[in-house]
């Protein structure tokens, strides 16, 4: 149990480092002209990552289950403009029907 | 879910921060749901208090869930504390990208970083490379109360559930990075660095730790900004 505390005490640190560290070591300095319009780019470039990761992944592998049919109802459900409650829950339960069936 | 970006507002802090947070309310209601079922996964291998714990003060889905999956698989914490600071990695990317939009003391530049989270920090970019601070404060503020309250009800009433996974609850967190990105990724260059993001953490998910796929993605975002808006 004791690790688990040290592990929750670590990342927080971590993730508040990972944070600050451009914000306190940069100042607000702009960035070169070259460098926004990569910025510009990296939440897409992020999210697209999260999104396949969060589908495919399972630890370092690739695997294909349930979730890809809640994350292609997504897709769906996206295009045709669904609030985001719809989005997500909907996601949730056409993946558990999925494998209610399965 | 409303315009794909914030709109340049010239109000006043509270306005913009008001803004924000009602933006983020639709944010806050699918983290919630999302935060359930990783209060639920996680009693079993934390116990009841460390998992609100670690949603109040690490405040990251995906660097939690991250950590858990180690944890579940039989890994150590300390393999876990490194497979989730591989997967906050991308922060380092945000907040340099933030910076400059920053302003004041170090303190306050420190506090407006703090708050940074995926939906707020691309909620919050206004173009050309620049980002609205108070409008990404307002849209964390109900994401912070979402995952922090999803987390205490998913470890109350986990052990009711039964299985997560059969209630889908896996597929909660895919499916609200699907609504970002296409929000996001308007125009010719953002779908390339998408499309770029998404090719770059297929190839090398199977090759080298968790984390790292995503923040390897960011790498697209430089042959994408050669290409004509």
């Amino acid at each position: 149990m004791t690790g688990v505390w040290v592990m929750i005490a670590v990342l927080a640190l971590a993730t508040a480092a990972l944070k600050l560290a451009g914000p306190l070591t940069l100042g607000d300095r702009p960035l070169p002209a070259g460098a926004l319009s990569v910025v510009e780019l990296l939440a897409s470039a992020l999210l697209a990552a999260l999104v396949i990761v969060e589908t495919f992944g399972k630890g370092r592998a690739l695997t294909l289950d349930a979730r890809v049919l809640g994350a292609a109802f997504a897709v769906v459900a996206v295009t045709r403009r669904a609030p985001m409650i719809v989005v997500v829950v909907g996601a949730a339960a056409v993946t558990a029907l999925a494998r209610l069936l399965a | 879910m409303g315009a794909a970006r914030a709109p340049e507002r010239p109000g006043s802090a509270s306005e913009r921060r008001r803004a924000g947070i009602r933006r983020g309310i639709p944010f806050g209601i699918a983290v919630f749901a999302i935060s359930i079922s990783f209060g639920v996964l996680a009693r079993p291998l934390m116990g009841a208090v460390a998992p609100i714990v670690m949603s109040i003060l690490v405040f990251s889905g995906s660097a939690q869930f991250g950590a858990l999956a180690v944890l579940a698989a039989g890994g150590s914490t300390g393999a876990a504390i490194v497979a989730a600071v591989l997967l906050n990695a991308r922060y380092l990317a945000m907040g340099l990208a933030l910076a400059p939009s920053l302003r004041g003391r170090a303190s306050s530049r420190a506090a407006f970083a703090m708050t940074t989270v995926d939906a707020s920090w691309a909620a919050a970019s206004i173009g050309g490379g620049a980002f609205d601070p108070w409008y990404m404060v307002g849209v964390s503020v109900p994401q912070y109360a979402g995952w922090v309250l999803g987390t205490v009800v998913g470890v109350f009433v986990g052990p009711r559930l039964g299985d997560p996974n059969a209630l889908g609850l896996d597929a909660l967190f895919p499916a609200f990075f699907v609504s970002l990105l296409f929000a996001e990724a308007r125009g010719r260059r953002r779908l390339a660095a998408a499309g770029g993001g998404a090719g770059i953490a297929l190839a090398l998910t199977p090759l080298v730790p968790a984390g790292l796929p995503i923040l390897a993605a960011a790498a697209a975002t430089v042959a994408a900004s050669r290409l004509r808006s």
